[in-house]
């Protein structure tokens, strides 16, 4: 009936363990009590759960991810503090426990705090950029959300019942298959990856198809924001390599379930070809990534030097080839594994040809500040941290992309180190950044900068104490994912790493403070204009927050930076003369229905409770059925009721003062860009 | 490349004091495979910083320069400059061409299957290593002696190392020597390394294998000949045989597992231990090295 799910599953085993399992199941009672308490059950349902307002979607995106940022991060300061102790010692984390740590950190980190959070940027965003009510396929977006909701659920319940896998986040077999990993965890993993991918893969068809057939009239490709270019790539890059994924985690199930031989050491299986598919998913991901947040500094930098983007078609083309090229490299991630001389070089050629377009931004971004007028928000610190930072990291990248330096350095934590310096300052702070600046527009206030720059210190400070350390254990010939450690030299560098992960620590803190502060001052900072900084963009000519239609009349656009042409022009602002009914995508319970019975199929098949598999797996396909067959799946919001909206929009844009477009010291001989008020 | 290799070494040594680098096996080299290792990675460190330093001076220019608050700057709304553009691609493009051309020659040059050859010419000394949970067994075909979890070779010697594994993926890996490579069951894999000199190193498993990874080190021995053939005397006086039924005792997962001794072996046990992954009919592994049925 339970199939192996017994009492022993109950974390009972350490009491770290049931530390951590009383804090998951203390936090999910917490919520259900103060919903209940203030009857909220019926506005949480109605308006966040079942809506398929993009908009919305992307707010429960981040707040996936920011809640999974913080359970990541725990897991980090448990293995740093481990190890700071660990020298001849066990520390205070046996071995086994130790790596469900690291394994559940790299999990956590890349499919339920990096992707949601992407996901999240790119639904806030994406339609009003491109000047479109929604995206292309609203059902498939909330399916997307509760698929990636389901896979952070599975992860968060192996705490409590059973175990996680131990062999890392990328689940190498023959380590991970049934001989070598017997228990619950390996399948955690993967029943958590293998729904969540689908997910990525549908958000990644969606945003193709929404930025190909919804821009507004006049966007051509060249005028597409950069932002929705590197979501344009990035969304490619998700459809063609999540699939990989999905095949590589489904063939270890299959070697797991119905003792197939794929990837064992008996009968035929060969562990390399996991490997290989693994990578051709798992080094484009690194891309999918990171080209939205290098989308969201282009933005930022534009936006908060008051320039045009310089080289914007240079930005444009260096982010397609980094698409293009990222499914060129994936076998550095084994150069180890004993392919000839040939093989390797090319892919490690292949690998630091990267860094050409990579190189491009990083001087682009530069000189868009050059010769600008750059006020320091939040936002510009986290870019102007970036790119400081960024370098260290794209020069110990090509460092390792050289195969005989990656003999020597590989599995180090060197490498450790180096992707961490890819990931922190290049995708955290990237999204870090695109949330506070499109925060206004999500919710409607900005949130506290006195906080958020205290953030970004701790962050900035805390991230070089923390990895810095690690790039010198690398050359110490540490490898990574020790428990415990004989070397006494070591320690001391790991000592310091765990004071840079207390450092961050603060930073999550100020993060916190950033936006209890940000509500409490709201009034404040409450944006009318719907154009707080300035922008360049179209999102930034719909009130914060959005009318759930975005525009009540699609803008037309005629040049890059469409949005700053418009204030130019004093065109931005025009009342319409009239309006039309407006079909909206009305709010869907099945998208909820079909995550939480993926989630119930991923737990029964984890515990091997087949009846209830079955049953979940007919309930999902009853949900598609059921989606597919309905006629009446949209609203109408009235011409009178878009009136009345929109005029209190004007009321309150009437209340506010205009930016200043002027260019008082444009100068003759640059040539004029379009949008440019010369 | 000399001078800049002169540079980059006494910019090193600064480095090393002020981090207690020290004992860095990687930074201080026991063999030719690290050293070339660590000076193509040093190398290539200096080169990129072409990039690198103007990135951190632009940034250290600009961003005060060009603030809001500074209405002395010249502002530009929308400069752009096609000239800048293309220096911005050229010049990494440059700097890729040079590493490229690095990495094509030191990859050939330094390919882990290949012999090393020194100026004596001297037969490589080979030792068949086998991966198991958690420790490190190695064979010894010319003196038909084997190790647990020690490792002694004559230095001045090319050491041939062949490679496998009877359990989960290990990576061997002695910093000090230079090159890692996977250990596979039912595969083989093979590293070339050299010892100048006498010397006591560690050497460990890179690959995360489960509980007892962080415990799998074992002594890499680099001794005399006479020291060497005295070790291979003292092995050889242990008393144990590595017969059929001792190893499938040592097979079995051990942690921390001490360092062992066994006078002689069964014949042909390496390959006895591959084949046991590779006997399904119709199936072969794709073994690295081209090991065929």
């Amino acid at each position: 009936m339970l199939g192996r799910l017994t009492i022993d599953a109950l974390p009972f085993y350490s009491w770290i363990a049931m530390g951590g399992a009383g804090v998951t199941v203390l936090g999910g009672v917490v919520i259900f009590v103060l919903l209940t308490w203030f009857k909220k059950w019926g506005y949480f349902w109605s308006e966040w759960l079942t809506s398929l307002d993009h908009k919305r979607i992307g707010v429960m995106y981040i707040a996936l991810a920011l809640l999974m940022l913080v359970r990541g991060f725990v897991d980090a300061l448990m293995m740093r503090s481990q190890q700071a102790f660990a020298y001849d010692s066990g520390g205070y984390l046996p071995a086994g426990h130790f790596d469900q740590v690291f394994s559940s950190h790299g999990t956590i980190m890349i499919f339920f705090m990096a992707m949601p959070f992407m996901t999240g940027l790119f639904n806030l965003i994406v339609p009003q950029q491109i000047g479109t009510r929604d995206v292309a396929f609203p059902f498939m977006n909330s399916l997307s959300l509760w698929f990636t909701s389901s896979g952070a659920g599975l992860v968060l319940v192996s705490l409590v019942i059973g175990k996680f896998s131990t062999a890392g986040w990328t689940g190498y077999p023959p380590y991970s298959g049934l001989e070598y990993s017997p228990g619950v965890g390996v399948d955690y993993w993967l029943w958590a990856v293998l729904i969540s991918g689908i997910g990525s893969t549908l958000t990644g068809i969606n945003f193709i198809v929404t930025i190909l057939k919804r821009r507004a009239p006049g966007m051509t490709l060249l005028r597409m924001p950069l932002f929705t270019w590197t979501v344009l790539v990035s969304s490619v890059l998700m459809a063609f390599a999540f699939p990989a994924l999905t095949v590589a985690t489904g063939l270890l199930a299959l070697d797991r379930y119905l003792d197939m031989h794929f990837f064992t050491n008996a009968d035929g299986g060969n562990m390399m070809n996991f490997i290989s598919l693994l990578w051709i998913w798992g080094h484009p991901e690194v891309y999918i990534l990171i080209l939205p947040a290098f989308g969201v500094f282009s933005e930022v930098v534009a936006t908060f030097s008051r320039k045009a983007l310089f080289g914007y078609k240079s930005l444009v083309f260096a982010t397609a080839a980094i698409g293009i090229l990222s499914f060129s490299v994936w076998l550095h991630h084994f150069f180890t594994m004993g392919a000839g001389a040939n093989v390797n070089a090319i892919f490690g050629i292949a690998t630091m040809i990267i860094g050409v377009p990579t190189g491009v931004k990083v001087f682009d971004w530069l000189f868009t500040m050059y010769r600008g007028r750059i006020t320091f928000d939040p936002t510009m610190y986290w870019t102007i941290g970036f790119i400081v930072t960024f370098v260290i990291g794209g020069v110990t990248g090509v460092l390792l992309a050289i195969p005989p330096v990656d003999y020597l350095m590989h599995n180090t934590t060197f490498l450790v180190a180096h992707f961490h310096n890819m990931i922190i300052p290049g995708v955290l702070f990237g999204y870090v950044a695109g949330l506070i600046y499109w925060f206004p527009k999500a919710i409607g206030f900005q949130l506290s900068a006195k906080w958020g720059i205290r953030a970004f210190w701790c962050w900035i400070i805390g991230f070089y104490l923390a990895f810095m350390p690690l790039y010198f254990l690398g050359l110490l010939g540490m490898p990574r994912r020790m428990e415990r450690y004989e070397i006494a030299a070591w320690q001391p560098y790991l000592i310091i790493a765990a004071i840079g992960a207390a450092v961050i620590l603060a930073g999550v803190v100020c993060m916190a403070m950033q936006l209890l502060v940000g509500i409490k001052e709201r009034e404040k900072t409450r944006d009318l204009s719907g154009d707080p900084f300035n922008g360049r963009t179209l999102e930034w000519l719909t009130s914060s927050p959005a009318a759930p239609y975005n525009f009540a009349v699609i803008p037309k656009v005629d040049s890059l930076d469409a949005f700053w042409k418009m204030k130019v022009d004093g065109t931005a602002y025009q009342r319409p003369s009239g309006y039309t009914d407006i079909v909206m995508p009305r709010n869907s319970s099945l998208g909820v229905i079909a995550g939480a019975f993926s989630f119930v199929l991923g737990f029964a098949m984890i515990w091997y409770i087949w009846w209830l598999a079955a049953l979940s797996l007919l309930v999902i396909g009853i949900v598609v059925v059921v989606r597919s067959s309905m006629e009446n799946t949209d609203y109408v919001i009235t011409a009178d009721e878009v009136a009345a909206i929109e005029e209190q929009r004007f009321n309150d844009l009437a209340r506010v003062p205009r930016h200043d477009t002027g260019d008082p010291a444009a100068s003759p001989q640059a040539a004029p860009a379009p949008g440019s008020a010369s | 490349m000399r001078s800049l290799h002169c540079i980059v070494l006494v910019g090193l040594a600064f480095v090393l004091a002020a981090c207690g680098l020290a004992e860095s096996p990687v930074l201080d080299p026991k063999g030719p495979v690290t050293e070339i290792e660590r000076n193509l990675m040093l190398e290539t460190l200096a080169i990129m910083m072409i990039v690198v330093i103007p990135v951190w001076l632009m940034a250290a220019w600009f961003i005060p320069r060009y603030r809001a608050t500074n209405k002395k700057a010249r502002y530009m709304p929308n400069w752009q400059s096609t000239g800048l553009d293309a220096v911005t691609w050229l010049v990494p493009a440059a700097i890729i061409v040079t590493v490229g051309t690095y990495v094509w020659i030191y990859t050939h040059k330094l390919d882990p299957y290949k012999t090393i050859e020194t100026e004596s010419g001297a037969e490589p000394f080979v030792v068949e290593v086998v991966a198991q949970d958690w420790k490190w067994l190695f064979l010894y075909p010319d003196q038909g002696v084997a190790s647990v979890n020690e490792l002694v070779f004559p230095s001045g010697v090319p050491l041939e190392l062949i490679i496998t594994s009877d359990t989960v993926m290990n990576s061997f890996y002695v910093p000090a020597l230079g090159s890692q490579i996977y250990a596979m069951a039912g595969m083989q894999t093979e590293l070339n390394l050299l010892a100048w000199e006498p010397g006591k190193f560690v050497g460990r498993n890179a690959q995360y294998s489960g509980k007892g990874f962080s415990q799998q080190y074992f002594d890499v021995i680099a001794a005399t000949q006479e020291d060497f053939d005295a070790w291979v005397e003292t092995v050889k006086q242990s008393g144990l045989t590595l017969d059929d039924a001792t190893y499938q005792e040592l097979a079995k997962p051990s942690t921390a597992h001490p360092i062992t001794h066994y006078a002689s072996y069964e014949a042909g046990l390496f390959d006895t231990i591959m084949m046991k992954y590779m006997h399904a009919p119709g199936h072969m592994h794709g073994a690295v090295t081209g090991v065929e049925e």
